[in-house]
């Protein structure tokens, strides 16, 4: 098992314990508005100036807002809905329902309204807080379904003045009706944030499921604040932080960035002016600590090189040579590892140059911590941003653990890490491989659903998250795949070994030459795989060795293309030599097939992921061959083409040996 | 504002004739536009639409008949003085400063309301900075309505057809107008962004109370979103009333379908 850094053992001290939390989120609200009235909390661009909302505005909005939501009936544990973008506003709305012991339960804006039936219905809501027009007509469209729903209020009355529905209010008028209620019982609402204990229920989340009803994930004041906390003292965050929130609210990651921590360190938050202003508003905001998944990542680095191509001559080449100084010292230099005078000095002049003004327009010149988060981040792109001196890092977690489990710091950042475990959290790898945790952000429970709980929460406290993976030789948690696609070697030098295919195909796939692959290998001796080129990468690959070739089926057989791949195979498999408990999935044998694996043929899904089970139904012959120890093998396979006809492509494969490699011992932390 | 209650004639067009030398552009047409109301003038190619518009407009001036609004009859104005009397228009072709930003671009708009004079506004003391500051406030509060808050400082050259459209919708908005005057408000849109230029229109005359007068050859949006058609071909009226009336007529659907010429 493994504790945290020595950096931080200071907190297993007795003294120092961390003290679990002893607040909750209204309380939170009024310290801030007692210990800095003036200060920003909240800041909303409107009429094309930002509008700032001070700690003591927002506590005052908050009370006449929960006075609203009492007087209409709204009891301790009652849940309310609240549904729309970032605003100030609604983010009272989940403050005034918190103030009143009753639970905030966002919900996705840009879901369609049966989606909303469920969570409605299930979690008897009676009171819904929503941004505008679109929502209401999604609610009022479902409200046959939810009895109970009553009252829907709304922010934004625009489109809405000839509504005449029953239980529809704007909001302003139900503060008015609030401001009445607070004069009428001037002490109510302190005596109700008082009421509210940490243990308390603070907000449900619902996740989507792919099967199935969505749950809701339970959470206290103490889980959410604690791991906002824990999160917030690794990377040591303070009040004077800048976030930009224009992620949805209902996704976890967006309400701890700019909720629970919000209300934690008591920095301030900005809410964009609209969707289609956010890279805009980021330029203009600056923020100090930034949080995105992956694909704003890439469509960000998308929008650089196309505006990059755009650019005169001049300016692209001096793009190209600062970026290659980037990519050799940029990483190096964040690592705090040691960089000669030389290198230093040629950073220091791309930084000038081109990094300088990059991380500008970007929007990301004062970022100090970038977290990217969700799902596996490609190296090139994680590096690229790293190189242009932005710390971006990663981190592991859930809506079930109140995200944070593991976080990468700052001087040790991989791009195929997701961190260490931080305070709090104590991470065990179960015998099939699956990640267990334990910490103090676990989820209460699900919603309603005692058998899910129980399917996740053993009964010694451990949370099943369902990834595989191991803590490295450095403590670092690594992720390699869902849990049950993780199979097993049987037989041969690496018997009993884990074989993760998902892992070993990411790996392939981050080469550029690379489409697809398709690894075999559970139940087997050893590992065997297909593999697909990029017909655009390989071809200009081609071109450029002045290689000609008739087509794809052509160009997939050359031997200089199959040599090509098998650089690509042999220094994944030296990678993967790298963990002893990985060196077991190294890839001895492969072939580049003759076709594109395409979901019209049924090979993969719409969403681009590979059917394993399927392509080896199909393409027995050639796993056989694979495993048989043949030099070739000839395939026929039929193909429907684009237009709808089908036809037929054949090949004689040829059957590529690859150099496997010794394990290496763990390396030592 | 005012909310959406039809009210009392607004807008009355008499007897209207325009030639220009031997081709008839319009002969003898008449109607009214009430307050708040949505009126279209539909008709297919060549029909006169625009030069119906052009006409109440003040850029053309007919050789016969009177236009009178708010019960004041005249037979010509020049346009400047429609403006002031509360007409504004968007034109077909639009008209807008392609190099200067959206922003600027609404803010022409509240050029009538300037009270401050050209040195005043050089110098931008006083009187001059506050009158800048509240009609851009009142510019801002159109950009917001609109949503085109992500290019207020892109200039208009730059932008897809169909913000160029909703960026003269805005600039027609700025004069604060009492009738608005459409000249083929979706004409080369796809679908999407004609349900987008519809609802802004429904909304302008919902939360404005403005009335809109609008014209249109693509039936199906003008049916939806019109209290009352006008239906022209070859410069004569065929038909006038509500889109179920406008939809029954024989005359209409044969001048649509193209039968009987």
């Amino acid at each position: 098992m493994w504790h945290g850094r020595d950096d931080r053992c200071a907190a297993d001290t007795p003294d120092a314990e961390p003290t679990s939390v002893q607040t909750t989120f209204p309380r939170l609200l009024l310290d801030h508005a007692k210990a800095r009235p003036d200060a920003a909390a909240l800041r909303e661009k409107e009429y094309g100036i930002w509008q700032t909302f001070s700690w003591s505005q927002l506590a005052a909005l908050v009370r006449t807002m929960a006075c609203a939501i009492a007087a209409q009936g709204v009891v301790r544990g009652e849940h309310v809905v609240v549904i729309g973008e970032n605003r100030p506003r609604l983010y009272a709305a989940m403050l005034a329902a918190q103030s009143l012991g009753a639970i905030p339960v966002p919900l996705y804006q840009d879901a369609v309204a049966t989606e909303y039936v469920f969570p409605i219905d299930s979690a008897e809501v009676r009171l819904a807080i929503v941004e505008d027009q679109e929502q209401v007509d999604k609610l009022l469209e479902i409200r046959p379904q939810c009895a109970r729903l009553a009252h829907i209020w709304y922010d934004d009355g625009r489109g809405l003045r000839n509504y005449q529905e029953p239980g529809l209010a704007s909001l302003e008028a139900m503060l008015e009706a609030g401001r009445a209620f607070d004069a009428a019982q001037p002490g109510f609402f302190d005596a109700e944030v008082a009421r509210a204990q940490p243990d308390d229920v603070a907000a449900m989340f619902f996740t989507s499921g792919t099967t199935g009803n969505p749950k809701g994930v339970v959470h206290s004041h103490r889980t959410l604040l604690d791991r906002a906390r824990a999160g917030a003292d690794f990377d040591r965050l303070t009040e004077r932080e800048e976030v930009l929130a224009y992620l949805p609210p209902a996704w976890i990651g967006q309400n701890i960035f700019s909720y629970a921590q919000w209300l934690a360190c008591g920095y301030v938050v900005n809410c964009p002016e609209s969707a289609s202003t956010v890279t805009i508003d980021l330029k203009e905001i600056g923020p100090t600590y930034y949080f995105a998944p992956p694909r704003i990542f890439e469509g960000l680095l998308t929008s650089v090189m196309i505006r990059m191509e755009d650019a005169s001559a001049l300016k692209r080449r001096l793009f190209h040579r600062a970026m290659a100084v980037a990519r050799r010292v940029g990483p190096r230099l964040l690592d705090g590892k040691p960089v000669s005078w030389r290198e230093r000095l040629s950073y220091r002049l791309g930084d000038l140059l081109v990094y300088g003004p990059l991380r500008n327009s970007l929007g990301f010149s004062r970022v100090r911590v970038a977290y990217t988060a969700g799902e596996a981040i490609g190296p090139d792109l994680f590096t690229f941003y790293r190189a242009i001196g932005i710390n971006l890092k990663q981190l592991y977690g859930s809506t079930e653990t109140a995200v944070f489990v593991c976080l990468q710091p700052d001087d040790e950042v991989h791009a195929d890490t997701v961190g260490v475990p931080i305070e709090g959290v104590e991470i065990r790898v179960a015998d099939n491989g699956e990640i267990l945790v334990k910490s103090p952000g676990l989820l209460k429970e699900y919603y309603k659903n005692p058998a899910a709980t129980a399917e996740v929460m053993g009964a010694d406290g451990w949370y099943h998250t369902g990834d595989a993976g191991f803590l490295d030789g450095s403590g670092h948690l690594k992720i390699i795949d869902r849990a049950k696609d993780v199979g097993r070697i049987v037989g041969g030098a690496n018997d009993g070994a884990m074989f993760a295919p998902k892992y070993v195909e990411n790996k392939l796939k981050f080469f550029p030459h690379v489409k697809e692959a398709v690894a075999f290998g559970d139940g087997r001796e050893r590992v065997c795989a297909f593999i697909n080129i990029d017909f655009e990468a390989v071809g200009n690959w081609a071109e450029r060795r002045n290689l000609p070739y008739a087509g794809y089926t052509d160009l997939a057989a050359k031997p200089q293309v199959l040599e090509l791949i098998r650089e690509c195979v042999e220094q994944v498999n030296a990678d993967l030599a790298q963990d002893e408990r990985l060196a077991g999935s190294q890839i001895s044998r492969f072939l580049v097939l003759h076709k594109e694996l395409d979901a019209d043929d049924g090979e993969m899904t719409r969403t681009r992921k590979v059917k394993r089970g399927f392509i080896n139904e199909k393409y027995k012959v050639l796993v056989d061959a694979l495993y048989e120890g043949k030099r070739e093998q000839f395939i026929e396979t039929a193909v429907k083409f684009e237009d709808g006809r089908s036809g037929n492509v054949s090949a004689t494969l040829a059957i590529v040996d690859a150099k496997v490699f010794p394990a290496q011992a763990r390396k030592a932390a | 504002m005012s909310g959406r209650r039809i009210g009392e004639v607004i807008l009355e067009v008499k007897n209207i004739s325009l030639r220009f030398g031997g081709v008839k552009a319009l002969s003898d047409i008449s109607f009214d536009v009430r307050e708040h109301e949505v009126r279209a003038i539909i008709g297919p190619n060549g029909a006169g639409k625009s030069s119906m518009l052009n006409c109440i407009n003040g850029v053309y001036a007919p050789q016969e008949g009177q236009i009178s609004f708010r019960g004041r009859s005249f037979r010509h104005m020049n346009s400047r003085q429609v403006a002031e009397m509360g007409v504004a228009r968007t034109f077909q072709n639009l008209a807008l400063f392609k190099g200067m930003s959206v922003l600027d671009n609404i803010m022409t708009g509240r050029n009538l309301k300037m009270r401050t004079n050209l040195l005043q506004q050089a110098i931008r003391i006083g009187a001059a900075e506050r009158e800048e500051t509240a009609h851009r406030e009142f510019v801002e509060r159109i950009i917001d309505f609109l949503e085109i808050q992500a290019w207020r400082k892109t200039p208009v050259g730059r932008l897809p057809y169909g913000l160029q459209k909703r960026v003269d919708l805005g600039r027609a908005l700025a004069m604060e107008p009492q009738v608005l005057l459409l000249d083929e408000p979706m004409a080369g849109m796809n679908v999407e962004e004609k349900q987008d230029m519809c609802r802004f229109v429904l909304d302008v005359n919902d939360e404005f109370g403005t009335t809109i007068v609008l014209i249109e050859h693509d039936m199906g949006v003008v049916m939806d979103i019109s209290d009352r058609v006008v239906v022209l071909d070859y410069g004569r009226k065929i038909g006038d009333g509500t889109p179920a009336e406008v939809r029954a007529n024989p005359e209409v659907v044969a001048a649509y379908l193209g039968t009987g010429h």
